[in-house]
């Protein structure tokens, strides 16, 4: 059998103590800590380089910390396979050959353990998964012939086939047209009912702000975490953007100069 | 008319049959259809993962080691495949370790390495006053000459190759789609990753003589890329790449003994018309 952990239901779901990620010598991540209650959803948000991605990986065990802790109901990320981390459309390899299903029931393959082929079990985990993300009809469907979408819902089902607790979503909503989105943070605010913690690095505050029930500003330190009303305001934003930032002819509206390219990926490896 | 059809017929089947009267034909062709399988199976991750230059760099760098076997031994051609099984899997983990530590780009690491090895093996086959002769056959292939011995290695560590695959076919699948994935799920990626090498080693001596080290990467990716055009799951690219390959090695031998032309290179030159026959389909059913 691969690896597993078993979980500690007293321990919260995520537990991060200070936590210090550098790459080359510069800081990404600086001295970082928070923990994450059951069914919690969280947007992370932050300019460009802020480390969401970053602190994402970390979390999901992929990346390792200079220094810190990540604590899991009660242990390290390395023993977890209930880690469900959603990657940015564009590291995926949308030319490979395997059908929608073939991508779910990936979720499934440490579950299976080795020289196992998916049970008949299996494949009835997959579909309803499928069914939650409304793409049942999509099943046999090779993976390039998603639309944007379509293409976040299905690895949001490979999170759930995997049976993943704490769900870890980079920039997920990046490059979808508006109803896409919406069909994406609707089917989030139904998987509160499933108990799954959620984790989403975002680039839109008006979003993060309606859909989500804490805001972790980010620039490599953090610079609030709390209710979304508690979080945006002038000083904490200031503090996250900087420059960025401009007051508009002193009403209360702010603008973010901030795009969605991914230039914090130029030094992750 | 009838007679005439029949008389074609005849001479169609005493066409197909002809060479397969010679033993060394047969055994020839046993050995590019059991190389064709198994190079199809292990290519269709070297295509996906985009390894065929690793695969060019590896089949040309166990060069050095088949020449020492061969300086041993005397000339003895049956002892090669372990001397070629022994530096491939050693060149495998080698480049593989190398090409993620270096300092240096990857590709340019295997470049140097394959470079210098292949010159080191040209430099020691010259040594031998034949070395023309022998060393085209480590080139460029002698499937003809296959004994039935090499014919049983081929199948059993052919046969090794193909039930790991069909043994680790998710994780195989998982850590070439997404290695992110396999390691939140806590797959031993690194553990996978090597033994996937060490397939393409065995791989790569086992095709040895029907081959050679310079057509290699052509076995490993044609067809694969070919069965890649025309299929969307991974299991029927492997079958149909599986098909095409075989196909090349059986259309390749004929062509190979009416035409006088080597072998090797007629097999490589079968499986890259299936290519751009499947390449032209493909563009034609896009229109």
């Amino acid at each position: 059998m691969y690896p597993h952990t078993h979980h500690l239901t007293t321990q919260p779901v995520l537990d991060v103590s200070s936590l210090t990620v550098r790459y080359n010598g510069r800081v990404a991540l600086e001295d970082i800590t928070f923990h994450l209650h059951e069914g919690e959803r969280v947007a992370i948000v932050g300019p460009n380089g802020a480390g969401k991605s970053t602190l994402i990986k970390v979390i999901a065990g992929v990346l390792q910390p200079n220094s810190g802790e990540v604590n899991i109901f009660g242990s390290r990320p390395r023993g977890h396979v209930c880690i469900g981390y959603i990657p940015q459309r564009n590291q995926v390899d949308w030319a490979f050959p395997v059908s929608v299903a073939d991508v779910v029931m990936m979720g499934r393959s440490a579950k299976l353990g080795p020289l196992n082929w998916p049970h008949k079990k299996d494949w009835e985990v997959v579909h309803h998964a499928l069914e939650t993300v409304e793409l049942s009809h999509l099943a046999a469907r090779q993976i390039s012939q998603l639309s944007g979408g379509q293409q976040q819902r299905m690895f949001i089902a490979r999170a759930l086939a995997q049976e993943s607790e704490l769900m870890l979503m980079d920039e997920p909503l990046t490059g979808l047209d508006t109803p896409s989105q919406e069909g994406i943070l609707n089917l989030l605010d139904r998987l509160k009912a499933e108990k799954v913690t959620v984790m989403v690095a975002t680039h839109d505050l008006d979003q993060a702000a309606s859909h989500f029930d804490r805001i972790m500003l980010l620039n490599h330190k953090m610079i609030a975490f709390d209710e979304p009303q508690k979080v945006l305001h002038t000083d904490n934003l200031l503090k996250a953007y900087g420059g960025r930032l401009r007051p508009v002819d002193g009403e209360n509206i702010l603008t973010v100069d901030d795009c969605c390219d991914d230039g914090e990926h130029d030094h992750i490896h | 008319m009838i007679v005439a059809t029949m008389g074609n017929m005849t001479t169609f089947i005493d066409l197909l049959t002809t060479p397969l009267q010679y033993e060394f034909m047969q055994r020839g062709m046993i050995a590019a259809i059991l190389v064709g399988i198994v190079c199809a199976v292990v290519g269709a991750y070297v295509v996906l993962r985009g390894m065929a230059f690793f695969g060019d760099a590896l089949a040309h760098t166990i060069l050095p080691g088949i020449a020492l076997g061969y300086l041993f031994s005397g000339g003895a051609r049956d002892v090669l495949f372990w001397w070629a099984l022994g530096t491939a899997v050693v060149a495998a983990l080698g480049i593989g370790a190398i090409s993620k530590n270096s300092q240096i780009k990857e590709d340019t690491a295997i470049g140097i390495i394959f470079a210098g090895m292949f010159a080191l093996g040209i430099a020691l086959i010259s040594t031998v006053r034949s070395y023309a002769v022998d060393l085209s056959h480590f080139l460029f292939g002698d499937v003809l000459s296959v004994s039935t011995h090499s014919l049983w290695l081929i199948l059993i560590f052919g046969g090794i190759v193909l039930l790991i695959i069909f043994a680790f076919y998710k994780e195989f699948t998982t850590i070439s789609f997404d290695p992110i994935l396999a390691a939140t799920l806590r797959l031993p990626v690194n553990l996978f990753n090597n033994l996937l090498l060490t397939l393409i080693a065995v791989t790569v001596a086992v095709s040895l003589q029907t081959v050679g080290v310079a057509l290699m990467v052509a076995m490993l990716v044609t067809p694969a890329a070919t069965a890649y055009l025309l299929t969307h799951r991974l299991s029927h690219m492997m079958a149909l790449a599986a098909v095409f390959a075989s196909l090349s090695g059986i259309i390749g031998l004929y062509l190979s003994f009416y035409l006088s032309i080597a072998s090797g290179a007629a097999i490589v030159l079968t499986a890259t018309v299936f290519f751009i026959i499947a390449f032209g389909w493909k563009r034609i059913q896009q229109k």
